[in-house]
């Protein structure tokens, strides 16, 4: 059973429950004081040990119900090895026996796994290949392009070769045993394939998401498919935790140095102003606050979509938020982002200000008329568009106003730095007012931007 | 009448804590079992007034031991959890004895054998006399055992976590200046949160994660009659199927097991026999504790009332 306990911790780990070893060691001992009597109470008590979290729970319960509803392995057996295993279930005289009745044909000089399924006993089936799958790791497998590697290697494991032999063999002497044999082969193929299936879906789960993620990571936000939006929300939901994670740790730190007299009176006040006890004096520091202003116009919307979600998913950083949408004028979007889900927002967005050509210098003007007080000496200003004015007049002025009342001003550009300044981009007048610009065109560069702005207030 | 031996079976948590009012689903009776056969801290999550608290409470009452609790807040530290030196104490001392000094060093004719003379008497101002023992070092040092609740760890900064690892994990703490000091019998740690924050991992390792969502109806409806057992049943169904239709609303604060309670004491102290429109609409602040909430259940109140008693027909 110890070892069946240890599949079961890797297939936790496969599926995301981050399981120490120092936790699998209380599992253990959790499991050995209930017993394995009760499946519910094994599985509460996994739950109680193993997940620590109810993401956790939840994906620990799905992987448990999983697990035990594939055969065990060979349980009273667990010393001898796999071909000691074969061996025994070859010169298993019932099996013999069976495959005599069944076949009735002379199987003397034909191998245990062609012996086991002429005698079509299941459960020995099941067996042989649990117990391949065990030789071959099985438990190994991450990625779906290893189900060939591992459908041959338990198929091996089980003597394939022998199989094909006796085929070959009988194919001369006894056309309709080979045709069994042959039908049987391909019954085993299909079950391996589905052993290996499950195994992949147990083991392999949380390696084969965060290749996906990787590679939806590096993705140009600006061109995923459709169907791909939803998972990158849920990427972005992803980045926001982390970033919370990271960020919303006390602020205050304490600076060594300064003493704070008065504290320091009034705590020791008790045994007549002796300073037993020291106040030091303490620095708090500001939480982010941002304004957004947003280009939705064409191919930028869409990042801009990603980025609004993220800004308004950090609710326990960042302090205040407000957002702003522009194509060829510019509304407040904060309420809208605040109130709805987030693609019900994006689509009032995009039928309020959205399908316009953009015009920069007329948003800005639009903000300045009546925004510009949300701007405070600690606001970050975060602008993300590809700055393409359709040779409209850009407004540079205003942007340097912005950036002068501001404590940064950040540009976020979703094309590459080598088309700046080409066609109608007045990507390089306005990047002289700005204290950055950067390129954001995937998840991976908007996480590091919005990153480097959150820490910029720690 | 302490009872520091593991219990039994999980059946006998469930019914100990019954005895005491408190109605365990087996997920609870499984973990309390637990912590007492692997001696391993709970970590209990859930929402406000699902029995986090009371869970201890009812532990404590059980096994006839002492609870010491500890409330966390933002800015509790060392000195307000483990021990405090007496400062006071340790000055008043000083003063009285300043006297004897001289009888002390009464020999020594050098600065270097005066000090010598002192070592020899110890440290007898940092010794347990001038201990002051705070919630934590209290819970190790009875020697009966006891349950301790450190109640909503959430609230307290991620320094204090650190502070508690050790206790979680070898039941003792160290004081520099005495050494560390090790459980007399290792107490039943209960440990609460809300969720406000994520705790770090080192702390969650060293716990059984217990989450106690919203009770089914067939426990709340037997939990709301082991806490109000004046109520008569066919309230108690409807009261419950309406407090779970409730629940199914998009709400600020959902009603939890307290609310529950609450409310069946205030349906029975107004001698109500079965839920209608008027009553609850009348009843209904006790539930939902936000104006916003109240008037987003407000038009759906008929129809739970309809539904939850309809279910206690056929149930």
């Amino acid at each position: 059973m110890r070892e069946n306990l240890h599949r079961f911790f890797r297939a936790a780990r496969g599926a995301g429950v981050r399981v120490s070893p120092a936790e699998s060691i209380d599992a253990m001992r959790a499991v050995s004081a209930v017993g394995f009597a009760d499946r519910a109470i094994l599985r509460d008590t996994f739950l109680l040990t193993l997940a620590k979290t109810q993401d956790e729970k939840r994906a620990l319960g799905d992987c448990f119900d999983l697990f035990f509803s594939q055969p065990e392995p060979e349980q009273d057996k667990p010393d001898l090895d796999k071909s000691d295993d074969q061996d025994k279930q070859g010169s298993n005289p019932s099996a013999d026996a069976h495959g005599d009745s069944a076949g009735g044909a002379p199987n003397d000089n034909i191998g245990p796994l062609a012996q086991m399924l002429l005698s079509q006993d299941r459960s020995a089936i099941s067996t042989a290949i649990a117990n391949a799958s065990n030789a071959a790791a099985l438990p190994d497998i991450r990625y779906f392009t290893q189900r060939g590697i591992f459908q041959n290697r338990i198929l091996d494991a089980m003597g394939l070769q022998r199989l094909r032999d006796d085929i070959d063999n009988a194919t001369a002497s006894n056309p309709s045993l080979a045709e069994r044999l042959q039908d049987a082969l391909n019954g085993l193929r299909g079950t391996v394939r589905d052993a290996v299936s499950q195994a992949l879906l147990l083991y392999g789960r949380e390696e084969a998401e965060n290749l996906r993620n990787e590679i939806l990571r590096n993705a140009p936000l600006a061109r995923i498919e459709p169907r791909q939006v939803e998972q990158m929300r849920n990427l972005i939901r992803q980045i926001a935790r982390r970033l919370r994670e990271r960020y919303s740790k006390p602020r205050k730190r304490q600076r060594r140095g300064h003493l704070d007299v008065r504290r320091t009176l009034r705590r020791n006040a008790a045994w007549g102003g002796v300073p037993f006890l020291t106040a030091w004096k303490r620095k708090h520091r500001d939480r982010p606050k941002i304004v957004a202003l947003c280009d939705v116009s064409g191919s930028v919307a869409r990042v801009s979509d990603f980025f609004l979600l993220l800004i308004h998913s950090l609710h326990e950083v960042v302090d205040d938020v407000r957002s702003f949408a522009f194509s060829g004028h510019l509304i407040e979007v904060s309420d809208i982002l605040e109130k709805k889900s987030p693609e019900e927002a994006m689509k009032e967005i995009m039928a309020k200000v959205g399908f316009g050509s953009s015009d920069y210098g007329n948003s800005f003007a639009d903000f300045e008329d009546d925004y510009m007080s949300a701007i405070t000496p600690q606001t970050t200003v975060i602008v993300l568009g590809d700055a393409r004015s359709n040779n409209l007049d850009p407004r540079a002025d205003i942007l340097k106003r912005i950036g002068e009342r501001s404590k940064r001003l950040v540009w976020l550009n979703p094309e590459g730095r080598m088309v700046w300044g080409f066609g109608d981009s007045e990507m390089p007048r306005y990047a002289t007012f700005c204290s950055v610009v950067r390129q954001c065109a995937t998840a991976k560069q908007l996480e590091r931007a919005v990153s480097d702005i959150v820490a910029t207030y720690q | 009448m302490a009872d520091t031996r593991p219990t039994a079976s999980i059946e006998a948590v469930e019914s100990g804590l019954a005895a005491q009012g408190y109605i365990a689903s087996r997920q609870i009776a499984t973990a309390v079992y637990l912590s007492q056969q692997i001696e391993k801290p709970i970590l209990v999550e859930g929402p406000a007034g699902v029995g986090k608290t009371e869970l201890a409470k009812a532990i404590a009452a059980w096994r006839g031991m002492k609870m010491i609790r500890l409330q966390c807040y933002e800015g509790l530290d060392e000195a307000k959890a483990l021990y405090e030196w007496k400062y006071a104490k340790q000055l008043l001392y000083t003063q009285i004895l300043k006297d004897k000094l001289g009888e002390v060093l009464g020999g020594a004719q050098t600065l270097a054998a005066a000090l010598d003379q002192l070592h020899t008497f110890g440290d007898v101002f940092f010794s347990k006399e001038f201990v002051e023992p705070r919630p934590l070092l209290q819970a190790l040092e009875q020697p009966a055992g006891c349950v301790l609740l450190i109640d909503e760890i959430d609230k307290s900064d991620a320094e204090f976590e650190s502070l508690l690892l050790e206790i979680l994990s070898d039941f003792q703490v160290t004081i520099p200046e005495l050494g560390t000091v090790s459980a007399v019998a290792p107490p039943t740690v209960i440990l609460t949160s809300n969720s406000e924050r994520d705790l770090g991992d080192a702390l969650k390792r060293r716990c059984l994660h217990l989450h106690i969502g919203f009770p089914e109806q067939k426990l709340e409806e037997r939990i709301v009659e082991s806490r109000v057992p004046g109520i008569s049943q066919t309230l108690r169904k409807q009261m419950v199927g309406f407090i779970h239709e409730i629940r199914t609303l998009d709400l600020k604060k959902l009603p939890s097991v307290s609310e529950a309670i609450d409310w069946a004491k205030v349906l029975v102290l107004l001698q109500a026999s079965e839920l209608d429109h008027e009553i609850v609409k009348d009843t209904l602040n006790v539930l939902l504790k936000y104006e916003a909430d109240i008037e987003a259940a407000m038009p759906q109140v008929s129809t739970f009332i309809a539904k939850a008693s309809r279910q206690g027909v056929f149930s």
